[in-house]
């Protein structure tokens, strides 16, 4: 069924429709797994992805996935729940965090029946590593709770679920790039419009339920381990149907990306034994965080490497990084749980891991921020005071969510649990909602014209700053003012240059005018949905003045739960180009009585 | 001897120069062959210059700051930038390999890239995968298990786990496959390298119940059999895999259940 769209630019582009129950955006962990579950509850279920899937960023998960399996010593999903609740710095929602860890061992158990090539115990269970903020014992011991494919285990898992995917008879429209959502005037979800990128056609999907699992948002930054497909194209498209975006301010910087190229250096690396040193060969995490050490959270190690290089004991000629040293480790145990990073040390650094320490740099890495959700995934918005308000017929899971279970700051090998944990309760959730062929209302005429006229206005953008040059700014601006540590006057710096570069962007320019593959538009499009996440991310940063997780502010150094024990909600005004910051009350309660709400307190490592 | 003619506009022409980086003091020229699915005319080869003061030191890092910097038309696949993903296997100088892992300076000057060979181009430096996937799809790649799963996870020897390295790490870039000569004259039938080493990575999981028909669905002249242990496959993995030894360990289990 083709039909026309209304004149776009004197041209009508030809539109093809599609209906499905269900169309998951997204192909990475959290949308395979969701795909999967709708698929199997007989649901007709469509996942549309702007890369092959197994080319999706979850492929560059190193270090494992979080599950309190106990197969190396005695473990406890509570403990793990404390774990995150800690690690979370108090921001996280505590029945959805309890929902995760208790969740967690069975769908891991579930990757494996599926054939993920776990690394082994002599036993032949699934091996587990240590990892950061870990423990056992409400924080007494190190827990080693980290199930680990050798040091690509969202590689292991990505291929896995894709052919799961493949064998629950998910329809799969691949290089399609999504454009906007379709919102009825009721404000449910109805679809959404996306373009195929090798015949630049324009299709419009209606669905029961869209499940946004477009993942984060790293590349608003210069310096990230994300992906270049990591635009946050579904946050976006979330902000300009009218809804919020949730604590945007908090951004995980990992310790160590390799100094240069950014590229990922698994914290299993320290896991497994590997340690920081500053210019005078000192293990200075042991003054930072006396029990954990190297095993602190990130947001804490990454403080201290920043720290460090501040008052001048940074290594090299600019003293400007800090050493990780693995040249200890026994070169078997390094070839046989650190192959990838080994690889990538020698090819990004030009380090033998064997022999010398990797230069690196803390480098921005998650987003705990993102769509509201509860923790079925359902997507959440304010109405009418109520915080709590389910959008109907849209979901979000994955690093594109903030159900919140990483509040402030999300702890090494929970971003795969929190893929799969709620893909699963997606799948779970639109299987209770959706029944196989309901029957679904049509589409208004019009439905899609606002998506298609964006697209056209880009593609005939005929400004005079290239997309790359307002992209280099954008990224620069975040790098500088929105970095580790953050004052109000660095942040109201940061405010004016990156509202300045979302105006600027009506000067674009787009050369290539081809429907085809175009990855110039492409790379418009995705410029254009980071904009406006940087922008909400820097005003929602200057707003909360406190420091919590991985937001560190000097001018308020202490967290204030009186105060801003709260997330933050940004709304966007896309015609004025402003942001709107409201608030939605964390969940200070559990999901059951099987374990008591987790009282604030000093958070120390 | 029969004269064979290439069609017309499969011949690659000369394509523009494009200007020197003003300023620049540390050059490398590059050769970019350009194909414009909406015009009539034949591929071209163009030329650019990168400044390499200005850029990082892998080829990927020289054509993203072309794309940046010169020619925003220039078209390629890439995502991870760190060899995990996939997404950017290019023919650069002469050898199928990963852009994003190719330092510039570990290939001859002026640094040639070509689409991977023999698959029809979409656009530029794209090309269309699709039947490569479909026969990656073919294979079924998930277990085939019949046991009722147990309670937790399935018990996996060290033994057992470590023959599916150098097999489970497979990116499906497609750099062996398009490398492969018998991949170029019988890929519409013939598996080619990737498929098959993804194949044997089913086969030889401990966990896997399904070994008998995987093998009946490979007992075939074409899909399995038109590996001739030519090597290019082995050769020009990115990821250092040998696909060529996966091929001949499926032809020795098709042996062995025959006596």
């Amino acid at each position: 069924m083709a039909t026309s769209s209304p004149a776009q630019n004197g041209k009508a582009y030809p539109i093809t429709d599609h209906s499905f129950d269900v169309v998951v955006v997204g192909a990475g962990g959290a949308g395979l797994r969701a795909a999967v579950g709708c698929a199997q509850a007989g649901l007709r279920t469509a996942c549309i992805s702007k890369v092959f899937p197994t080319r999706s960023h979850t492929v560059a998960a190193q270090g494992g996935i979080s599950a309190a399996l106990g197969n190396m010593g005695r473990d406890d999903w509570r403990w793990h729940m404390y774990d995150t609740v800690k690690g979370s710095d108090w921001l996280g929602d505590q029945d959805a965090i309890e929902y995760l860890c208790r969740n967690a061992p069975e769908a891991v158990y579930e990757l494996e029946h599926w054939g993920v090539p776990f690394s082994r115990t002599e036993e032949g269970k699934i091996y587990q590593r240590p990892f950061g903020g870990m423990t056992t014992e409400f924080g007494k011991g190190t827990a080693q709770r980290t199930c680990a494919a050798a040091d690509r285990t969202g590689h292991a898992i990505l291929h896995t679920l894709y052919g799961q995917a493949l064998r629950s008879k998910t329809e799969f429209f691949i290089e399609y790039f999504a454009l906007d959502l379709i919102m009825s005037e009721e404000g449910r979800c109805v679809g959404l419009m996306a373009l195929k990128m090798d015949d630049g056609t324009i299709h419009r999907f209606r669905a029961a339920e869209v499940i946004l699992a477009t993942g984060g948002y790293g590349r608003a930054y210069f310096s990230a381990t994300s992906a270049h497909t990591c635009t946050g194209d579904g946050n976006a498209m979330v902000l300009r149907a009218g809804l919020p975006l949730q604590d945007m301010e908090f951004v995980q910087f990992h310790p160590t990306g390799i100094y240069g190229a950014g590229c990922l250096i698994t914290e299993g690396s320290r896991g497994e034994g590997g340690y920081l040193t500053n210019s005078e060969g000192e293990r200075f995490m042991e003054r930072y965080a006396p029990s954990a050490k190297d095993l602190a959270s990130r947001d804490v190690v990454s403080r201290a490497m920043t720290m460090e290089i501040r008052e001048g004991r940074g290594v090299g000629k600019q003293k400007d990084h800090i050493y990780l040293h693995l040249d200890h480790l026994d070169p078997k145990i390094l070839a046989e749980r650190l192959p990838g990073i080994s690889e990538s040390a020698k090819i990004f650094a030009g380090v033998d891991v064997t022999k010398e320490p990797i230069p690196v740099l803390p480098t921005v890495h998650y987003n705990m921020g993102g769509i509201p959700t509860n923790y079925h995934g359902e997507v959440l918005t304010k109405k009418n005071g109520n915080a709590d308000t389910i959008v109907p017929g849209l979901m979000a899971i994955g690093e594109a969510a903030c159900v919140s279970v990483h509040g402030a700051n999300r702890l090494g090998s929970n971003s795969l649990i929190d893929l799969v944990v709620f893909g699963r309760a997606a799948g779970q959730r639109a299987a209770e909602l959706v029944s196989p062929g309901e029957k679904q209302a049509e589409l208004a005429a019009n439905a899609g014209e606002a998506a298609l006229a964006r697209l056209d206005r880009f593609r005939h953008a005929s400004g005079g700053t290239k997309t790359a040059e307002l992209r280099l700014q954008m990224q620069k601006t975040m790098q500088n003012n929105c970095a580790v540590y953050r004052t109000g006057e660095v942040l109201h710096e940061g405010q004016t240059l990156i509202h300045n570069v979302w105006s600027g962007s009506s000067d674009i320019q787009v050369t290539d005018r081809s429907l085809v593959w175009n990855t110039d538009l492409l790379e418009t499009l995705e410029f254009d949905n980071l904009i406006a996440q940087a922008v909400v991310t820097m005003d929602s940063a200057a707003n909360r003045q406190e420091s919590r997780g991985a937001h560190a502010r000097e001018d308020f150094p202490n967290r204030d739960d009186k105060e801003w024990m709260k997330h933050s909600l940004a709304f966007i005004d896309p015609a004025k180009q402003e942001t709107l910051i409201d608030y939605r009350p964390v969940h200070t309660y559990t999901m059951s009585n099987d374990i008591e709400y987790i009282a604030p307190k000093a958070r120390v490592y | 001897m029969v004269e064979l003619t290439l069609p017309k506009n499969s011949r690659v022409i000369d394509g523009k120069v494009w200007p020197k980086p003003q300023g620049a003091k540390r050059l490398t020229e590059f050769r970019i062959y350009r194909y414009d699915p909406d015009g009539e005319s034949n591929p071209r080869m163009d030329t650019y210059y990168v400044d390499r003061d200005d850029c990082g030191p892998m080829v990927l890092d020289g054509i993203i700051w072309i794309k940046s910097k010169i020619d925003p038309t220039l078209t390629f696949r890439r995502s991870c930038r760190e060899g995990i993903c996939g997404s950017c296997a290019m023919n650069i100088d002469g050898l199928n390999t990963l852009a994003c892992t190719k330092g510039m300076d570990e290939v001859a000057h002026p640094i040639r890239i070509y689409p991977l060979p023999h698959m029809p181009v979409i656009k530029d430096l794209v090309p269309d995968l699709t039947h490569f996937y479909s026969q990656h799809a073919s294979i079924e790649p998930w277990l085939h298990t019949s046991t009722p799963a147990p309670e937790k996870e399935w018990k996996q020897s060290h033994e057992d786990r470590e023959k599916l390295d150098g097999l489970y790490e497979c990116i499906l870039c497609a750099c062996c496959s398009t490398s492969c000569p018998s991949y170029w004259w019988n890929g519409d039938r013939y598996l080619g390298p990737a498929v098959l080493l993804q194949a044997y990575r089913w086969l030889i999981d401990s966990r896997d119940e399904a070994t008998g028909e995987r093998l009946d669905n490979l007992e075939d002249p074409f899909r399995l059999y038109r590996c001739h242990t030519i090597m290019n496959c082995a050769n020009t993995c990115p990821k250092g895999l040998n696909p060529a030894r996966a091929i001949a360990e499926i032809k020795k289990m098709m042996v062995e259940r025959r006596v």
